[in-house]
């Protein structure tokens, strides 16, 4: 039978250490968005090697080896295997597609592209995501990331209700 | 496989295992936070930033760490803004952020695979017009800024001023919660 999920409380207090110990062991932080920018990177260069060298974004995550030696990346593929192993362990792992109850399958994959795309150049702009911005920077009491979560959670609190049909 | 590309995996894979167990591999779950139904975000997010803010204070304080050696991400103020009012109609709209959507597919969700897909697009997209979005990118730079710094005060005041908020915001959030 599927397992209850964690007291969320707890399961902060066990991600705190985590992010703990990636800054005393690395550092720095947490992250998701650079492996996803880096993976970009590695795609443009498939395509055409020397434009995307000279393009000064995909150019700093091509340098030092690219998407198979990025720290980001590894993180990110310790989460796929995290994430999937413990689902598998907890008797939640399910090939489905979560959607709000009016909401078919395939509106809903095109939301979530979308979604995906919008973060996607958020997340570039802001020079990280919920992970690397809201709580990595968060927690370290920088400005820029504290702007970020704000501006984050302002602007989603202002369009949930607009949005309403997709999960309600 | 270098040690350090070593220890990325064994921290990822235990950011992994948290964000399944609290829950946060489910789109539904995620949006609830929008909804009044479900603080599980914010609960997870807040808890870990209390217990990172005060370990690594007190770290620091008793010398075991140099706070130093932290990399602080640089505030560009406006790019940072409109990036967080972008990314929270993303989030809306997707129902998971960049890191609960490797969850959600690694859990079999395909519609976090499919918010995967969206993230390579728009950070791919705005990579190819970087060119002109650089004026922008770059502007209103500060540099590494802490809120200690921005208000003059001692990082153990900050500390427990945002301790205190968020104590306060979790008592606060427990009388609004409406489950579905």
């Amino acid at each position: 039978m599927q397992r209850a999920y964690a007291n969320p409380y707890l399961a902060g207090v066990a991600l705190g250490l985590v992010l703990l110990a990636s800054f005393v062991l690395s550092g720095r932080g947490l992250g998701a968005s650079g492996a996803f920018a880096s993976a970009a990177a590695s795609v443009a260069a498939a395509f055409d090697a020397n434009a995307a060298t000279a393009n000064r974004y995909f150019a700093r995550y091509l340098a030092d080896g690219g998407f198979g030696s990025d720290w980001l990346v590894y993180e990110l593929l310790g989460v796929v295997i995290g994430g999937g192993a413990s689902a598998l362990l907890s008797a939640r792992w399910r090939a489905e597609i979560e959607r709000g109850p009016q909401l078919s399958s395939g509106p809903r994959l095109l939301f979530a592209v979308a979604g995906g795309a919008l973060m996607g150049a958020g997340a570039m702009l802001a020079r990280g995501c919920t992970s690397g911005q809201a709580l990595t920077g968060g927690a370290l009491l920088s400005v820029g990331s504290w702007v970020f979560m704000l501006a984050l959670f302002a602007s989603a609190y202002l369009v949930a209700p607009l949005l309403r049909g997709l999960w309600r | 496989m270098s040690a350090s590309l070593g220890i990325a995996l064994l921290i990822g894979i235990a950011f992994g295992v948290v964000l399944e167990q609290a829950g946060l591999g489910r789109a539904r779950k995620l949006v609830g936070q929008f909804y009044g139904t479900d603080f599980c975000v914010f609960k997870v997010m807040f808890s870990a930033i209390l217990t990172t803010l005060l370990g690594s204070f007190w770290l620091a304080r008793l010398g075991l760490v140099d706070l130093a050696g932290f990399y602080v991400p640089e505030t560009f103020l406006l790019p940072q803004l409109v990036g967080g009012l972008v990314f929270g109609i993303g989030f809306v709209l997707a129902g998971l952020c960049p890191g609960t959507a490797c969850v959600a597919a690694a859990s079999g969700r395909l519609d976090g695979l499919a918010v995967m897909g969206g993230l390579l697009v728009g950070i791919g997209s705005c990579g190819l017009l970087f060119d002109r979005l650089q004026p922008f990118y770059t502007s209103t730079a500060y540099g590494t800024v802490t809120l200690p710094r921005l208000f003059d005060l001692p990082y153990g005041v900050v500390v427990l001023l945002v301790v205190a908020m968020a104590l306060l915001a979790f008592r606060v959030l427990a009388r609004f919660e409406r489950p579905a």
